[in-house]
């Protein structure tokens, strides 16, 4: 697999490596101090950060000045943006504003709904879809012209991704929307939050019968669960999560002061799984708040040190 | 029966309280009815299937309006009897009765009242 | 059909407070039928407004009267032997009607007392629902027949978002998910395998975005 961009995920991925990536949310503020100190803990056991936008609708400082930030400190973000709230000349202008300080991965999303958030009131634009948006990055990127036809000064040089989830509904489209994604012009995917290994196995096995791992790489998400509390939160009230009765129980059989540690091991062990399921081709450990225990699961799963690639 | 009720009431005999609209509770209070009640056969009983339900829903209509218009959404409800029940009859004819005692006279007239005074007042000043 | 929801008395009232000879003013067609602006509609605000203005010792005059359209110049036109007699108008016609009617009769106020909402069939008695937005470049034959624009709270042609839980949308439990009705009927009509192709970049330019819309049909100008 050659490379099509200076992105240090897709170089990792094209070696043939494992690759970790993390993610971290902007501030409710302008502190720039904020982001640094996440990434800081992160830095050497991810091969690049995520950074979200405007999650769940809250108004937060934006990815993209976030992902400056860490470009500068000598990190490797991965720009996630959602159409939930710019139109097609927006969204190409970010693009370019991202391109022209070298971020190399991009993530594409639609975005929650603004009314689960601070601007409940607010229009959503949804000009283009997350799809769409995926065609556009590599139109942009690889004929190297904005959707208007005219050419691109400096074309940029994205990695683009698109998130999968394998549990949410309608499932017998899941592996299609996957398919769709690629051809839309997706090169790497993370999906949701894994705890029901089974049901992301039957997924991965319904993907690679199609040969979709060939096409794109498949990042898998975890979440290291904190308490029981948690383990039921997510069961209960997050649609498109889907938490096995097992986890929960062996969670709520643990002592409290012990629960935290129980929910890494239960993430370490699931990484060890699905090392071994084909068409895994790394990892995306989300603990959002939590940015500290990344570290430990990294190198207890025995992905620390991170392999170098120039 | 033989039973007696207060003679405030005026009695407006409909075929099925579903003939009721709300514009003639409307109407009523418009020409100075102090009170309306609608009294339908009981809910699953309807002669004609449904009509008490649409008068129970109309008669919500017309207490939202007259709460909205400072008449007062207490003036009008809704009851259900069968047609041989007369004590129960006359027990809905003493709560209403008693319930529009309580609210007073329908502020149209009190306000046509106040008006005539305070005309009659300038009519005797201007006068006098 | 065009679907409005009666505004609050309160507000008409406030709009309406100064005046002494006001006209409510109905329509035959959509509002009737989603009994917000028809014929009942404008006795009962009429009659609600009378008592309103004796309760303050008012003597106002409402005027009653249903157009079978007000969307159209030849009904408004009958009113105009009458509106002198007005201070005010209150239509309670759709959003359209309340304009039409001010552009007629130019010096007259006219007020809106319904809130026009959206494009949409009757479900059930009383539950009116959403089914067209209006865009001008109508997708439905991609779609299996249900719209995503009008349908989909995020207006997503290449769905469904990740929110999509037991074929609902996020935003609320009610709210059926656009995509897995299309998904569905897909499947019933067997064409599943049309769920792959990717719906392009979508001309917004017919929808509100690109500004007032017109529709001019030369073969029909006189």
């Amino acid at each position: 697999m050659n490379v099509k961009t200076p992105s240090k995920l897709e170089k990792m991925l094209a070696a043939g490596h494992l690759a970790v990536t993390s993610e971290c949310g902007p501030p409710r503020g302008s502190d720039p101090e904020v982001i640094a100190e996440k990434a800081e803990l992160l830095k050497n056991h991810v091969d690049a950060i995520n950074v979200t936008d405007n999650q769940t609708s809250m108004t937060r400082m934006c990815s993209l000045a976030a992902c400056i930030r860490l470009k500068l400190l000598g990190l490797e973000p991965i720009l996630q943006m959602v159409t939930r709230d710019r139109n097609r000349i927006a969204i190409q202008s970010d693009i370019l504003g991202a391109a022209s300080f070298d971020i190399h991965n991009i993530l594409c999303l639609s975005g929650d709904h603004q009314s689960f958030g601070d601007c409940a009131k607010g229009q959503n634009v949804h000009d283009i879809d997350s799809m769409q948006l995926i065609q556009t990055v590599r139109h942009m990127r690889d004929e190297g012209k904005f959707l208007g036809g005219d050419d691109i000064k400096r074309p940029p040089r994205m990695f683009v991704g698109a998130a999968a989830n394998p549990f949410a509904d309608p499932y017998e489209i899941r592996v299609p929307r996957l398919a769709k994604k690629i051809a839309a012009g997706a090169e790497f995917i993370q999906t949701q939050c894994i705890y029901n290994l089974d049901k992301f196995e039957d997924w991965m096995k319904k993907a690679c019968d199609r040969g979709l791992h060939e096409k794109v790489a498949i990042l898998a998400g975890l979440t290291p669960m904190k308490s029981v509390g948690m383990a039921r939160y997510m069961k209960n009230r997050v649609p498109g999560m889907d938490v096995p009765d097992d986890i929960v129980k062996r969670l709520a059989d643990t002592p409290k002061d012990k629960q935290a540690d129980e929910g890494i091991k239960i993430c370490v062990e699931s990484i060890e799984r699905l090392k071994g399921v084909k068409g895994v081709a790394g990892f995306h450990i989300m603990a959002i708040e939590w940015e500290e225990k990344v570290p430990e699961i990294v190198e207890r799963a025995g992905l620390f040190p991170r392999p170098s690639v120039n | 029966m033989r039973l007696s009720y207060p003679t405030s009431i005026k009695i407006i005999r409909v075929p099925c309280t579903g003939k009721v609209d709300t514009l003639h509770i409307m109407r009523a209070f418009e020409k100075g009815a102090d009170g309306v009640y609608v009294v339908g056969c009981r809910e699953g009983d309807c002669h004609f299937n449904s009509g008490n339900f649409r008068a129970k829903k109309r008669v919500e209509q017309a207490k939202e309006i007259l709460d909205s218009i400072g008449i007062g959404g207490n003036r009008v409800r809704m009851c259900n009897l069968s047609s041989s029940d007369g004590p129960l009859f006359v027990k809905y004819a003493a709560e209403m009765h008693d319930c529009i005692c309580a609210a007073g006279p329908n502020p149209i007239k009190l306000a046509a009242r106040k008006k005539a005074t305070t005309e009659a007042g300038s009519t005797l000043a201007a006068s006098g | 059909m065009i679907v409005a929801d009666k505004k609050p008395i309160e507000e008409i009232i406030d709009t309406v407070k100064d005046f002494r000879n006001i006209l409510i003013l109905g329509c035959n067609e959509c509002v009737t039928v989603c009994e917000a602006g028809g014929k009942k509609e404008v006795g009962l605000l009429a009659s609600a407004l009378r008592m309103y203005f004796l309760q303050q010792g008012h003597e106002v005059n409402i005027g009653e009267r249903t157009l079978e359209r007000q969307c159209d110049h030849e009904y408004l036109e009958e009113i105009r032997d009458i509106i002198d007699q007005y201070d005010a108008v209150v239509s309670i016609a759709c959003g359209v009607g309340v304009q039409f009617t001010a552009e007629k009769y130019h010096s007259k106020p006219v007020y809106p007392g319904v809130n026009t909402l959206f494009m949409g069939a009757n479900e059930a008695r009383g539950v009116w629902t959403e089914r067209c937005q209006g865009c001008g470049q109508c997708i439905l034959a991609v779609t299996g027949s249900i719209c995503p624009v009008s349908r989909c709270a995020k207006r997503i042609l290449n769905g469904p978002c990740g929110g999509s839980a037991a074929g609902k949308c996020e935003i609320n439990k009610d709210v059926d998910c656009a995509w897995q009705l299309i998904i569905d009927r897909l499947k019933a009509l067997g064409r599943l395998e049309e769920y792959e192709s990717i719906c392009p970049l979508k001309d917004w330019s017919s929808d509100r975005a690109g500004g007032p819309r017109k529709v001019v049909r030369e073969d029909l100008k006189l």
